[in-house]
């Protein structure tokens, strides 16, 4: 049977990427104060738009702190989340689901926003339900709840920043959460959980904050995503970084060299996925032999070039360059580098 | 006569709404509106072929493994080496998607479909020491001392009236919904085993799969799949007789079209090229009611003229997608597909059926012992209750097999085969998502993608009606159902969810007399 979210598991939860930052979450005396506080129940809005409803598959693959935990019980010592809208789960449908909303909507929630916000044609492109006849457009909805929302949570790349919907042309006219508040003036905080998935730590790490000492505490970075997660480059945690360094490359799938050639984006991928691997600890992408296709990157897809293709490292988008150190002139040297030119936003256009 | 309307649809995968017109009692109409449009194959246009395994995959992230394999299918015949797939690379393959089968199948069953026939507040005054009991007594009981029923979320609220078990098998299936939780966390750790992690697995690919076999990886999946296959045999098909016997009558409700369509799953043969030829652990085929016929994709079409389409009806390899959201007398996202101009039904029903029809001896004496077991004939395969009942007695059939091809992979040997990709090429991709056919069409031209078209079975089954304005398989299958309760439509919601339609939407239900909201009783 599953563990609750104790202390002893949250610590753990956090430990590799606070570690790695030499941070405790625990130093701060009010989150010992608030450990040992009495119920808090938090409702919780998550709403579904233009998206795959992959980041809430990967959610129920959450362990220790399991989907058990976040819908029964405290996911924090002291503190529920009330789940009262979430439409792949809940019991109600069509009125009944709406009126779940509009009565939580009346108090204090926390919004979690999964898939991204069409705005073309007034946002007929994604409708969410009914009222009076007429479909009620994911805009009009996200612009009522954000305005009401203690925090908002932006789950998954397209939530961030349109992800995959909005790929060029972007047929639907698809943003991100952030982008739709400055569109709007809305100014409740916006936490980015990147990643095509993101892992179920991603979420329940910065929610257990959220629950326990407010938005605030959360410390993001400039693309607004914890970074207690999203510090490290996939590169820096690479078991193949040695062949990388040691210019040895795959040249199919299944070699055991380097996958840069084989379009690997781990040089420009925030994350740390190898600190926590996925799916209950049993793998992770570059393990399994496949490159890191740069999911947790805000540019995720279509600004990362083909995903087979070795990128350009060269260019501008590769904001840590030091991590690349000599390797990247070795590349360069080796005129590995330079066979794609695609700038961010237009893969293969 | 009364207009029921209800969107969203929750507990399926995507946006969907429903309407049905009801006259006294008995459904007379019924319309399917898929409320979401993202344009993959728009954007999909000028991309480097191989990036469509991984685009695609996130049409869906309860079966991303099944547009995965679809995809690289898709390229395997674009890019020449659909026969020299090696057989680690075919069996790897297999047992991903066989895994993402295990894990869509009990979720499902147990947490889409499962509220609509078992009464969570059963277990309100539990008192035995199971822990996942506990913790939903815990949290009914956390809601009955505040005297918020809004505390319920996401439970509460519900239709309410036509809950049927008796308290011990509520209780029973209420802790087996939670252990399915674990069961289905699991279904996804096999998967990672091979595909890196799920979902949306960077490790199908063109020509193979990313990593071979090792003693360490078949022992590790191994141990899974016996997990699994012990709780499918000893809780999930149990589970779906005990639901089946309290609502037999479900037996008679859904029934719709009465042709199926399968392309077939899990190849067991790598080196044929034509899909529709090649031998599959699921059959290709089509039937319509109990007599059997041959596939051939080339009948395959899909008609736009209710869908919100400017773009023309045709062969998917040769049509496109414009999106044209102001059509006039259009009322969904969806294409209607069509084999030979008539509706089919995709999905469980439909493999299971074709498989029994074609004489597998495993589905035939799993689906005879079924129907003897409720004294019912294989016609009653076409009910609500016949397509859970086929969804989990094919989670069984897969299962078991699994575990016969982990004996067949070879530690050592190669697992994928080098790709190149052609300055032009044709490509179509056949298989199965655990929800029913599904069809990729790619045209490559200078190297990259000059169209890709994606025919997906909630197309099949939630489709509109078509050019010749028959209605779609799931709403052939509402018109003529019962429905005791305007207000609370479970008829209606059931046959929706047992077709496990996938739009990432909801469906509508308004009546127009307005509805009684939903009151919690704690029994």
């Amino acid at each position: 049977m599953t563990t609750q979210l104790t202390r002893r598991n949250f610590v753990g939860l956090c430990a590799g990427s606070t570690a790695a930052l030499g941070l405790s979450l625990f130093k701060n005396p009010e989150f010992e104060r608030l450990f040992a506080a009495g119920l808090n129940e938090v409702p919780v809005i998550w709403f579904q738009g233009s998206g795959c409803n992959g980041c809430s598959v990967s959610a129920l693959n959450g362990f220790p702190v399991t989907i058990q935990d976040l819908l029964l019980s405290e996911v924090v010592t002291g503190s529920h989340v009330s789940l009262r809208f979430h439409n792949t789960v809940m019991a109600a449908q069509g009125d009944l689901a709406m009126q779940a909303l509009y009565d939580t909507e009346t108090g204090p929630f926390a919004l979690i926003v999964e898939g991204g916000i069409p705005l073309k044609d007034g946002g007929i492109y994604c409708e969410v339900g009914e009222k009076d006849g007429h479909g009620i457009p994911m805009t009009e909805t996200i612009e009522r709840l954000g305005k009401k929302a203690i925090a908002t949570i932006a789950l998954g790349t397209c939530a961030s920043s349109g992800g995959i919907s909005a790929s060029p042309p972007n047929p639907g006219e698809v943003v991100g959460v952030a982008e739709f508040y400055k569109q709007k003036g809305i100014t409740t905080p916006v936490i980015n959980i990147t990643g095509c998935p993101p892992h179920p730590d991603w979420l329940v790490v910065p929610l257990a904050q959220v629950l326990m000492d407010g938005p605030e505490s959360v410390e993001v970075d400039e693309d607004l995503r914890p970074k207690t997660i999203y510090s490290k480059l996939i590169h820096d945690q690479c078991p193949r970084r040695g062949q990388f360094d040691a210019g040895k490359f795959a040249e199919k799938f299944g070699d055991p060299d380097c996958l840069f050639k084989l379009g690997c984006k781990g040089p420009i991928c925030h994350a740390d996925c190898n600190d926590r691997l996925w799916n209950n600890k049993t793998r992770w992408c570059i393990e399994a032999g496949a490159p890191c296709i740069g999911c947790a990157e805000m540019a995720f897809p279509s600004g990362l070039g083909p995903i087979h293709e070795p990128m350009d490292i060269t260019e501008d988008k590769i904001g840590d360059k030091a991590a690349l150190g000599l390797a990247g002139a070795t590349l360069a040297t080796m005129g590995v580098l330079a066979v794609t030119k695609n700038k961010s936003g237009n893969a293969g256009h | 006569m009364a207009k029921i309307v209800i969107d969203p649809i929750s507990r399926i995968e995507g946006h969907l709404k429903i309407e049905v017109v009801v006259e006294d009692g008995v459904v007379k109409d019924a319309h399917s509106t898929g409320t979401m449009f993202r344009g993959f194959e728009i954007f999909l246009k000028g991309h480097n072929p191989t990036d469509a395994q991984h685009y695609t995959q996130r049409i869906c992230g309860v079966c991303p493994t099944s547009h995965g394999m679809t995809a690289v299918l898709n390229l395997d015949s674009a890019l020449g080496v659909d026969d020299k797939i090696p057989d680690n690379g075919r069996i790897i393959r297999n047992l991903i998607q066989g895994a993402n089968y295990i894990q869509s199948h009990i979720l499902h069953f147990y947490h889409l479909a499962a509220l609509d026939y078992v009464d969570v507040t059963a277990v309100a005054d539990y008192s035995g020491n199971d822990p996942g009991l506990t913790k939903v007594q815990q949290f009914i009981g956390r809601a009955l001392a505040a005297g918020d029923n809004s505390m319920l979320g996401p439970f509460w609220p519900r239709y309410e009236g036509d809950y049927r078990l008796s308290k011990a098998i509520n209780v029973k299936a209420v802790q087996d919904y939670v252990e399915a939780l674990n069961m289905r966390r699991i279904a996804h750790e096999m998967s990672a085993i091979f595909s890196g992690r799920i979902p949306h697995s960077p490790a199908l690919v063109a020509g193979g799969a990313t990593q071979g076999p090792t003693e360490d990886n078949v022992a590790a999946f191994r141990a899974k799949l016996t997990k699994l296959r012990k709780f499918t045999d000893e809780v999930y098909i149990p589970d779906v007789i005990a639901v089946a016997e309290a609502y037999s009558d479900h037996f008679e409700q859904g029934f719709g079209c009465g042709n199926v369509l399968s392309y077939g799953v899990f190849d067991l043969d790598g080196k044929e090229k034509d899909l529709a030829k090649r031998q599959r652990f699921l059959p290709q085929g089509i039937a319509s009611g109990l007599n059997a016929g041959i596939f051939d994709p080339r009948k395959i079409t899909e008609d736009v003229k209710y869908g919100w389409f400017s773009s023309g009806s045709g062969y998917p390899g040769d049509t496109d997608t414009v999106d044209d959201p102001n059509k006039s007398g259009a009322y969904t996202w969806l294409k209607a597909p069509r084999y030979d101009g008539n509706v089919y039904e995709v999905g469980p029903l439909a493999r299971v059926l074709v498989a029994y029809l074609a004489g597998d001896t495993t589905a035939q004496k799993l689906v005879n012992d079924t129907l003897a077991h409720f004294g019912a004939p294989p016609a009653a395969l076409f009910s609500t209750l016949g397509r859970h009942a086929a969804r989990a007695l094919e989670c069984k059939m897969v299962a078991d097999a699994m575990d016969k091809w982990l004996d067949e992979l070879k530690p050592g040997e190669p697992v994928n085969v080098k790709t190149e990709i052609p300055d032009s090429a044709q490509g179509m991709g056949l298989w199965e998502a655990p929800r029913g056919a599904l069809g990729h069409w790619i045209s490559i031209k200078d190297q990259k993608i000059e169209r890709y078209q994606c025919v997906v079975p909630s197309t099949w089954n939630c489709s509109p009606r078509d050019n010749n304005d028959q209605p779609g398989a799931l709403e052939q299958s509402l018109i003529g159902a019962k429905v005791k309760d305007e207000a609370n439509p479970f008829e209606v919601v059931r046959i929706v969810r047992a077709f496990d339609p996938c739009l990432a939407c909801a469906v509508h239900v308004v009546s127009p007399k307005g509805h009684e909201k939903g009151r919690f009783q704690i029994c």
